[in-house]
């Protein structure tokens, strides 16, 4: 069973469509214990980084993340949430990642929004991608590049589009939109 | 790099896609669900459905709508037409929908644009703007360009941007439904002075218009109908003249 993190993030629906079409079950759920039992947990983001982390301590989800022990695929702002801070809101993310995450500069236009391509790409996660691949991105953030980057991409500076540590990874694209390449990215996250 | 986007947009009345010129006389342009996947499969890089229709029943049919979308595409697609609350936004939002896209709305109440990037940030939020050339100002007219106001378009695709939008839908009225290209003297302007995505839209006749308002316009993605849905460009056909004509683009 495929848990999705509940904490009201946005647009959990098309993830859910995408986990359908690849044959597998998910649950929408903030319960622990269900958390927990999980084979793998998908922590999905979207919108506001305070708004995010004042939902995760409300429910204790915060504190419960960082230790689970399955793989965990953060999505997003559910990725810049593993690192320890973020500019977005000055606000202390999860801290499983020691990195802190920066706004893009305004030489560029802010959100970058659309179609980039990623390279790079280490780790079993993206089997059988190709390097260039193109995946939707929508964001105002980034991680820079660090020990845990296993994919790039560039906006005006090359920073962390992937990052692994443990069993804990983080796509900031999103798989669930982008097409047949992001549906092998959440193919091989499932078989990990 | 990041690639310019092409984008189909559907325009939706009582469950249906239906294009029309110059906002009148709209044509029957068939089932949107089957219309979004053959767009999906020519490589499309992202969707807009504006529900046009105007109906008690309206925001139900579009849910499912938007549900149905959702379940059979996995590209990003925006819903827009008559959104006019948080509520209309999270109905969209929560059936599926990554963007919602208001227009009258946000003129009527911008500070509508606030509440909505502040509650589902600022990424799904788009601002659309319909503006017609007069007396040689550029000035947004509401209602799906049936209204004048005396709003001038620059100045409120700043307020819009300052407000938190993620991205404007500019519409020139003057030039939607005449195929002789994009309005990309007003569309370059808008990129020097706000610093957020701009989607062009209206005017798109044949495959120069979109190289035109890529480098002419600077525009960040491009917006078609009645082109694509009566089959006048293919969009792989159009992919690769814009890559031979070394625009960047996905394909």
């Amino acid at each position: 069973m495929i848990a999705i993190i509940d904490y009201n993030a946005g647009n959990i629906r098309s993830l859910q469509f995408a986990l359908e079409r690849l044959g597998v079950k998910s649950i929408l759920t903030s319960d622990f214990d269900k958390i927990i039992k999980a084979d793998k947990v998908i922590f999905p983001g979207q919108g506001a980084a305070q708004n995010a982390m004042l939902k995760l301590k409300q429910n204790g989800l915060d504190d419960l993340i960082p230790q689970l022990k399955q793989p965990v695929l953060g999505i997003c702002l559910g990725m810049q949430l593993l690192c320890e801070h973020t500019e977005e809101d000055d606000e202390k993310g999860l801290g499983i990642i020691k990195c802190r995450v920066k706004r893009f500069s305004d030489k560029a236009k802010v959100p970058q929004m659309g179609w980039n391509n990623i390279s790079k790409l280490q780790t079993s996660l993206f089997e059988g991608v190709k390097e260039n691949e193109y995946m939707y991105l929508v964001h105002s953030y980034y991680v820079p590049l660090l020990n845990e980057t296993i994919a790039i991409s560039n906006y005006g500076l090359e920073y962390s589009v992937a990052v692994h540590k443990n069993n804990f990874y983080g796509v900031q694209f999103h798989p669930e939109k982008s097409s047949s390449a992001g549906q092998v990215v959440l193919k091989n996250f499932l078989k990990l | 790099m990041l690639t310019k986007r092409i984008i189909p947009c559907l325009d939706i009345k009582g469950g249906r896609a239906v294009k029309g010129v110059n906002f009148l006389n709209l044509r029957d342009a068939g089932d949107p669900v089957k219309l979004a996947k053959q767009y999906v499969a020519q490589n499309a890089d992202e969707l807009i459905f504006l529900d046009i229709s105007a109906s008690e029943l309206k925001r139900k049919t579009l849910t499912n709508l938007v549900l149905k979308v959702a379940a059979a595409i996995d590209i990003p697609f925006t819903v827009g037409g008559g959104i006019s609350s948080v509520e209309d936004a999270f109905a969209v939002l929560k059936n599926g929908a990554d963007k919602v896209s208001i227009n009258s709305a946000a003129v009527k109440n911008p500070r509508l644009i606030t509440t909505l990037s502040k509650k589902f940030g600022s990424q799904c939020v788009v601002v659309a703007i319909d503006a017609k050339k007069l007396n040689s100002k550029w000035k947004v007219h509401l209602v799906g360009g049936k209204i004048p106001t005396e709003i001038d378009l620059f100045e409120w695709s700043k307020e819009v941007a300052d407000r938190g939008a993620g991205e404007i839908l500019f519409t020139s009225m003057d030039h939607d439904g005449t195929k002789k290209g994009f309005a990309n003297k007003a569309l370059a302007k808008l990129s020097s002075i706000i610093n957020i995505p701009i989607i062009a839209s209206g005017g798109a006749g044949k495959i120069q218009d979109f190289t035109d308002t890529f480098i002419c316009g600077k525009s960040d993605a491009a917006l078609a109908a009645s082109v694509f849905h009566f089959g006048e460009i293919s969009i792989l056909d159009l992919k690769k003249q814009l890559k031979n004509q070394h625009i960047n683009i996905r394909m």
